[in-house]
């Protein structure tokens, strides 16, 4: 089986998991407030990782190149309220472009 | 369901319509970002179907394309996720039935329809959860599967900036997960991590290590 298979069909079978916890054993009880706080900042944390992964890294360095376009490109679309699949359309654009004039 | 439960389940379906286009065009982001990756086509369209969680799917491809390893794609998703486990406790006394109705219906819980249902209040309503949820998933599966599909024709992804797209779409994704300051400080500190760690160990382990970015945030309720 290929990994891409692999993490498909772990991610599926976790994430079913995960949101059955709630609304299948877990009726009428919720976690502690600071527990909840704590899960809610995972996402940032690990999506601002993603950032430095895919705007950043190269192997084991980092460096600046033709991705920062893609990361401005998403700083503004978060500061004038664009949806999601505008970032995606204007980080590509930005970033070939770049690529292309250097 | 009975037929009384239909009326909710239609408002809700209403109530999204607007936010569908948007959710598709997402959805085709994903399938050519996953065919970026060297994820397959129908991989992909499998993994919208039974995850149908935008930031972790990314994220998976993202840490696939990178060669950041199948555990470290894995664990990273999960994590992203783990969201769920209390979206899903606030919203669980409006379930009803067996165990497997129950399953079935939390996979159309997401942060679209948790938040358009009234989730986390009084007002909270399962048929317009499931009616947002059901259209969203329709919406997020077809737009994978028309991207997954157009990417398979990609030759260079960095010719046509793909990975530039990735940075700027993990970009917006921290943008709607901030919260005030606490989710700053965790964002950052996250990011700081990762940097910090990329020059000495392989593509992945920055990622998970990024968890502890959480601590920022945390300290600063105290």
């Amino acid at each position: 089986m290929s990994a891409a298979w692999i993490a498909v069909l772990a991610v599926g079978v976790g994430t079913v998991a995960l949101k059955a916890v709630g609304p299948v054993g877990l009726a009428g009880r919720s976690l502690p407030p600071r527990l909840t706080e704590l899960l809610g900042m995972l996402g940032p944390a690990l999506l601002a990782a993603l950032v430095v992964a895919e705007g950043f890294a190269s192997g084991r360095s980092l460096v600046l190149d033709a991705r920062l376009a893609g990361v401005a490109a998403g700083i503004v679309s978060v500061l004038v309220r664009a949806p999601l699949w505008a970032a995606v359309l204007v980080g590509a654009v930005a970033t070939a472009l770049v690529r292309l004039a250097s | 369901m009975e037929r009384s439960e239909w009326g909710p389940v239609r408002r809700g379906v209403r109530v999204v319509a607007p936010l569908l286009p948007a959710v598709f065009a997402l959805g085709a982001s994903f399938g050519v970002l996953a065919r970026a990756a060297r994820i397959g086509a129908l991989p992909a369209v499998v993994m919208s179907a039974t995850t149908f969680a935008g930031s972790s799917q990314v994220a998976v491809a993202s840490i696939l394309g990178a060669g950041g390893g199948v555990v470290a794609a894995i664990v990273a998703a999960l994590l992203l996720n783990a969201r769920y486990v209390p979206i899903g406790m606030s919203v669980a006394h409006g379930f009803r039935g067996g165990v497997l109705r129950r399953l079935g219906e939390a996979q159309l819980v997401v942060d679209e329809s948790w938040a358009l249902s009234g989730g986390g209040t009084a007002r909270f309503d399962r048929g317009v959860l499931l009616g947002v949820g059901g259209a969203l998933w329709a919406a997020w599966v077809g737009g994978s599967a028309v991207g997954a599909v157009a990417g398979t024709a990609i030759g260079d992804p960095s010719a046509l900036g793909l990975d530039g797209a990735f940075a700027a779409l993990f970009v917006a994704l921290v943008g709607s997960q901030l919260r005030g300051r606490r989710t700053l400080a965790a964002a950052l500190a996250g990011a700081g991590i990762a940097a910090l760690l990329t020059p000495f160990v392989p593509p992945g382990i920055p990622i998970l290590a990024a968890t502890a970015g959480v601590l920022a945030g945390w300290r600063r309720t105290r």
